[in-house]
C-alpha cells in the first residue's frame, strides 16, 4: 500500500478528533474509575467483599445479561423494548415448569430460554422481514409477554417449589467465593465480547448499524442478522428471569418492569450509539457496573427509593453529556 | 467590472494540518470565476469560508470592498453570498415551495401566495415544476433547480455552485448553464467548482487552479487547455486521461438480459456482455440505467424476463444470490451504498467475500486477513495512512477504490460499475479508468453506466443507450460521438439496437 500522507477530507474532519476519540472510547473507563474511587474515599463500607459482591449479584440479576443482548440489537440501529416484560416471562415460566410440569430443572431451563427466543424471533421476523420499526414492535411484544406472564401465574407469585431447590441453589450459590449468577454474568459478557471482536456475526452487525443497504448490497442476508440480535435478546432476557426466580424463589410477573430503560441506559453509557455501528462488550460491562455502582451508593447512604429514581435519571444525563459530548466534539 | 469579493491571503488549519495556504480569490461582477483542483485540494474548504460556514485562521475577506468576518451562513447570506453544495441540502419531505422560503416563512403563511411566487421564481429560471410537490418527488436535477431558485429567493450578488453538474445528465448540465449564462449577464457574480474541465473551461471566463490547499494562479479560460489544467492541478504533465488499450480477448457470453420489466422504469430490455467485453449504458439521468443495474444483481425486484448468467437462466432474488453468482455491483451512491464510512479500509474490502477471511465456525482470521487487504491496497495503489483508517477518511477516488477491492476481492467475473467516477479527482480517475481496463483483461465482463460521454467513448467497446427505461440503441466506436448519444437517448420509439444514428 501506498503511505502516503492521509487525504485532505481526513484533515478536515481532524479538529479536536484525538481527544473527542479518545473520550468516546474511555470515557466509560473514566466515569466508572471516578466513581469507584469517590465511592471508596466517601464510605468504607464500599470497597468491601460482601458489599462489592453484593453490587455484582444485583446487576448479574437486572440489566447484567440482559445488556449483551441489547447491545447487538442497539448495534444494528434497533432497539428492543420488550426485555423487561421477557424476563418476568421468563421468570413466570420456569417456575410454572419446574413446580408443575414434572420435567427437571434442566430440561425446564432450556424450555423457558427457547420460549425467550420464540419472543425476539417473533419481534425480529416482523422488523428484519417486514421492516416494521423496532421501536414499535418490540413495545408491542413488551406488552404481549408482561400479558402472557400475567395470565400463566394468574398475577400472583408462583413458589419454585421442592423441585426448583437446584434452581434456588445456582441463585444464591457460590463458585470460588463469587456467587454463580456473577459467573454467568461474566460468561455472557465474554462470550459477547469474542463474538463481536472476532467473528463474523459481530463484524456484520456493527456494519448493519453504520449502513446496512452498503452490507446488503455486499451480498450479505441482512434480515438473518437482524432477525438473530433480536432472538440473543430475547433469550437472554428469558435468562435473566429465570435468575431473578432463583435468588427469590419464586416466579412473578412483577419481574423486570421498567428494566428495559435499565438495560438501555446501561449500554449508553457504556458508549454505545442508538444509531447504530458503535458500542463494544467491554464497555457495555462498565456501564451496567456504573449503573450498579449508583444505585449501591444511595442505597449506602440511605437515599430513600423514589428519590433514587430523580437521582439516576440525572446521572444518565450527566453520563451522557460526557458521551455525546465527545461525539459533537468531532463534528 | 465591479469587485464583488475578494479573500486575500487565506490560511486555514484544521488541528496541525495546514488545508488552506495564504490564498488569494475574487469574485467579479458579471463573471463566471471557475475553481477547479483534485479532491481535498481546498476548493470547498475556500467557499465555505467565503460563505461564513467556517473561519478563517487568518487572512481577510472583503464584500464590496468592506472587510466581512461572517460569523454563520446567515450572516453571508445577508450579504448576497449563496452556496449550493454538492450536496443539497433541502428538506426532503417539504413541498418544494416550502424549501425555496424555508428560511422566511412567517408565522402565518398563505400557501397560495408562496406557491405563485415559487412558481414564477422557478419559471425564470426555465423549468416548470409543481412548487406543491414534495422534493424527495424529484429528480436530482430538478431538486438543484429548488436549490438555485431557493438561493435567488433572496437578494443574491455571488453563488457558488460546487460540482452541481456532477449528478446531470449532460442535457440537464447544458441548462443548468443557461441559467448561469443568464445568471451572468445579470451581474452575479458566479464561483464554479467542477471536476468536468471541458464545461469548465466552456462556461467560465476566469479559472483559479488550487493544488494542495494553495491557489497555483488564476487564468483567462480562452487561453486554458485541459491539458494544461490537468497538469497545474496534478502537478505533473498527465499524456491522456485514458490508458492505453491492449488487445483484448472477447470470450463467451457472460451476462445477458432478455426483456427484463420493473414497472415504468424499465421496459423490455435485452442485452449481453460477453467475457473480456466492456459495454457501455449511456442515457439521460432517470432513463432507467440505474435500475437495469439493480435489477440484475438483484437488489429490486424484477417484474418479467430472464437473467442469464454464464449460460444459465438464473433467479436473482437478492444481492446475495447476485454475488454467489459471480456478478458485482459497484453502486451509483457510494456513501450511501458503496461503502460503511465508519469501517476500516480493512472490513470493507472483505465485505463481499467473509468466507474467505473466516473459519467454519466464523471466526475471523485477522492476520490472513490483513495481509489480503494490503497486498489488494497495493495492487489497486490505494492511498491511506493504512487499512485500519476508516473509510470515511479518504478521498472519494480511494473510497471508490475500496469498493473495487471489495469486488476484486470476491472475485466476480460479471462487473457491474454505476458511476464509478462520480466525484472522483482527475488523477484517481484515470486509475479507475485502468482498473476497469484490467478487469477486462482478466477475462471479466463489464457493464458501465456513466453519464460521462468521454469516459464511455474512452473505455467501452460499444455503448447501449438507453431512455425513459427502453434501450434505444446501439454506439459502436465508429459512431461514438456527444450528438449521436444524445440523439438515441431522447429519440422516442426507435427500434432497439437499431445500430449508430
Amino acid at each position: 500500500m501506498t503511505m502516503t500522507a492521509a487525504s485532505e477530507q481526513r484533515r478536515e474532519t481532524k479538529r479536536g478528533l484525538d481527544f473527542a476519540e479518545v473520550l468516546q472510547r474511555f470515557g466509560t473507563l473514566g466515569i466508572f474509575v471516578a466513581l469507584v474511587v469517590a465511592a471508596s474515599l466517601w464510605s468504607d463500607s464500599f470497597l468491601t467483599r460482601p458489599n462489592i459482591l453484593n453490587v455484582l449479584r444485583q446487576v448479574a440479576s437486572g440489566a447484567g445479561i440482559m445488556a449483551i443482548g441489547m447491545l447487538f440489537v442497539i448495534l444494528t440501529a434497533g432497539i428492543d423494548l420488550s426485555v423487561g416484560s421477557i424476563a418476568a416471562l421468563g421468570s413466570v415460566l420456569s417456575a410454572y415448569f419446574i413446580a408443575s410440569s414434572g420435567y427437571g430443572v434442566t430440561t425446564s431451563v432450556l424450555f423457558v430460554i427457547l420460549a425467550g427466543a420464540a419472543c425476539g424471533l417473533v419481534t425480529g421476523a416482523f422488523v428484519a422481514y417486514l421492516k416494521l420499526p423496532p421501536f414499535v414492535m418490540s413495545l408491542a411484544m413488551m406488552a404481549i409477554a408482561r400479558g402472557l406472564s400475567l395470565i400463566i401465574s394468574a398475577g400472583r407469585p408462583i413458589p419454585l417449589g421442592d423441585g426448583g431447590a437446584a434452581l434456588a441453589s445456582f441463585g444464591s450459590g457460590f463458585l470460588l467465593g463469587i456467587p454463580e449468577p456473577v459467573i454467568l454474568m461474566f460468561a455472557v459478557f465474554i462470550g459477547g465480547g469474542v463474538a463481536l471482536n472476532f467473528t463474523r456475526f459481530g463484524r456484520v452487525i456493527t456494519a448493519i448499524g453504520s449502513n446496512n443497504e452498503a452490507v446488503r448490497l455486499s451480498g450479505i442476508p441482512i434480515a438473518r442478522y437482524i432477525l438473530a440480535v433480536y432472538v440473543i435478546s430475547g433469550a437472554l432476557a428469558a435468562a435473566a428471569g429465570i435468575i431473578s426466580s432463583s435468588r427469590t424463589g419464586v416466579g412473578s410477573a412483577q419481574v423486570g418492569v421498567g428494566a428495559e430503560l435499565n438495560v438501555i441506559a446501561a449500554v449508553v453509557i457504556g458508549g454505545a450509539s442508538l444509531m447504530g455501528g458503535r458500542g463494544g462488550a467491554f464497555n457495555t460491562l462498565l456501564g451496567v457496573l456504573v449503573m450498579g455502582i449508583i444505585a449501591n451508593i444511595m442505597n449506602l447512604a440511605g437515599v430513600p427509593g423514589y428519590d433514587q429514581e430523580v437521582y439516576m435519571g440525572l446521572i444518565i444525563v450527566i453520563a451522557m453529556l460526557i458521551q455525546y459530548g465527545a461525539g459533537s466534539l468531532k463534528r | 467590472m465591479t469587485e464583488l469579493a475578494r479573500l486575500t491571503a487565506i490560511t486555514k488549519s484544521f488541528g496541525g494540518v495546514r488545508a488552506l495556504q495564504s490564498v488569494n480569490f475574487d469574485v467579479q461582477g458579471g463573471e463566471v470565476h471557475a475553481l477547479i483542483g483534485e479532491n481535498g485540494a481546498g476548493k470547498s474548504t475556500l467557499m465555505r469560508i467565503l460563505g461564513g460556514e467556517m473561519t478563517a485562521s487568518s487572512g481577510e475577506v472583503y464584500v464590496g470592498g468592506k472587510r466581512a468576518e461572517f460569523r454563520d451562513p446567515r450572516a453571508a447570506r445577508a450579504q448576497g453570498i449563496a452556496i449550493i453544495h454538492q450536496e443539497l441540502a433541502l428538506a426532503p419531505d417539504l413541498s418544494v415551495a416550502e424549501n425555496i422560503f424555508l428560511g422566511e416563512l412567517s408565522p402565518f403563511i398563505s400557501w397560495n401566495a408562496l406557491r405563485r411566487r415559487a412558481r414564477a421564481l422557478i419559471e425564470t429560471l426555465g423549468f416548470n415544476i409543481d412548487p406543491g410537490r414534495r422534493v424527495s418527488t424529484l429528480a436530482v436535477a430538478h431538486q438543484q433547480v429548488v436549490e438555485i431558485a431557493k438561493a435567488l429567493s433572496r437578494r443574491v450578488n455571488i453563488i457558488v455552485f460546487d460540482e452541481p453538474t456532477s449528478v446531470l445528465s449532460t442535457q440537464d448540465a447544458e441548462r443548468l448553464h443557461g441559467i448561469i449564462r443568464k445568471l451572468r449577464s445579470e451581474g452575479v457574480g458566479i464561483v464554479y467548482i467542477s471536476h468536468r474541465l471541458e464545461e469548465v473551461l466552456r462556461i467560465s471566463d476566469r479559472v483559479t487552479v488550487m493544488k494542495d490547499g494553495e491557489a497555483v494562479g488564476t487564468f483567462p479560460a480562452r487561453d486554458m487547455k485541459i491539458d494544461d489544467a490537468i497538469r497545474m492541478m496534478v502537478g505533473r504533465p498527465m499524456a491522456a486521461l485514458f490508458p492505453e488499450k491492449r488487445p483484448r480477448q472477447i470470450g463467451e457470453e457472460r451476462l445477458a438480459v432478455r426483456n427484463l420489466n420493473a414497472g415504468r422504469r424499465v421496459r423490455d430490455v435485452s442485452f449481453s456482455v460477453r467475457a473480456g467485453e466492456i459495454v457501455g449504458l449511456g442515457g439521460l439521468v432517470g432513463a432507467g440505467r440505474t435500475e437495469v443495474a439493480r435489477l440484475i444483481f438483484g437488489a429490486d425486484r424484477l417484474e418479467s424476463g430472464a437473467i442469464i448468467l454464464n449460460g444459465r437462466e438464473t433467479s436473482v432474488k437478492s444481492p446475495k444470490d447476485a454475488v454467489a453468482l459471480g456478478v458485482c455491483l459497484v453502486p451509483e451512491d457510494r456513501k450511501l451504498q458503496g461503502v460503511v464510512l465508519d469501517a476500516p479500509i480493512r472490513v470493507n474490502a472483505t465485505m463481499a467475500a467473509l468466507s474467505a477471511v473466516t473459519n467454519t465456525f466464523g471466526f475471523l482470521k485477522n492476520a490472513h486477513e490483513r495481509t489480503i487487504v494490503t497486498d489488494l491496497g497495493t495492487s489497486l495503489r490505494l492511498k491511506a495512512s493504512n487499512i485500519e483508517a476508516p473509510v470515511s477518511s479518504l478521498s472519494g477516488g480511494n473510497q471508490q477504490k475500496v469498493v473495487l477491492a471489495k469486488w476484486f476481492h470476491a472475485g466476480g467475473d460479471i462487473i457491474i460499475l454505476d458511476e464509478p467516477t462520480r466525484g472522483v479527482d482527475v488523477g484517481a480517475k484515470s486509475e479507475i479508468y485502468g482498473l476497469v481496463l484490467r478487469m477486462a483483461e482478466a477475462g471479466k465482463a463489464v457493464l458501465l453506466i456513466s453519464s460521462e460521454h468521454q469516459e464511455l467513448f474512452g473505455l467501452c467497446d460499444r455503448v447501449l443507450v438507453m431512455g425513459e427505461g427502453e434501450l434505444r440503441g446501439e454506439l459502436t466506436p465508429q459512431n461514438y460521438s456527444e450528438e449521436n448519444l444524445l440523439s438515441l437517448a431522447i429519440s422516442r420509439r426507435t427500434h432497439q439496437a437499431q445500430g449508430g444514428a
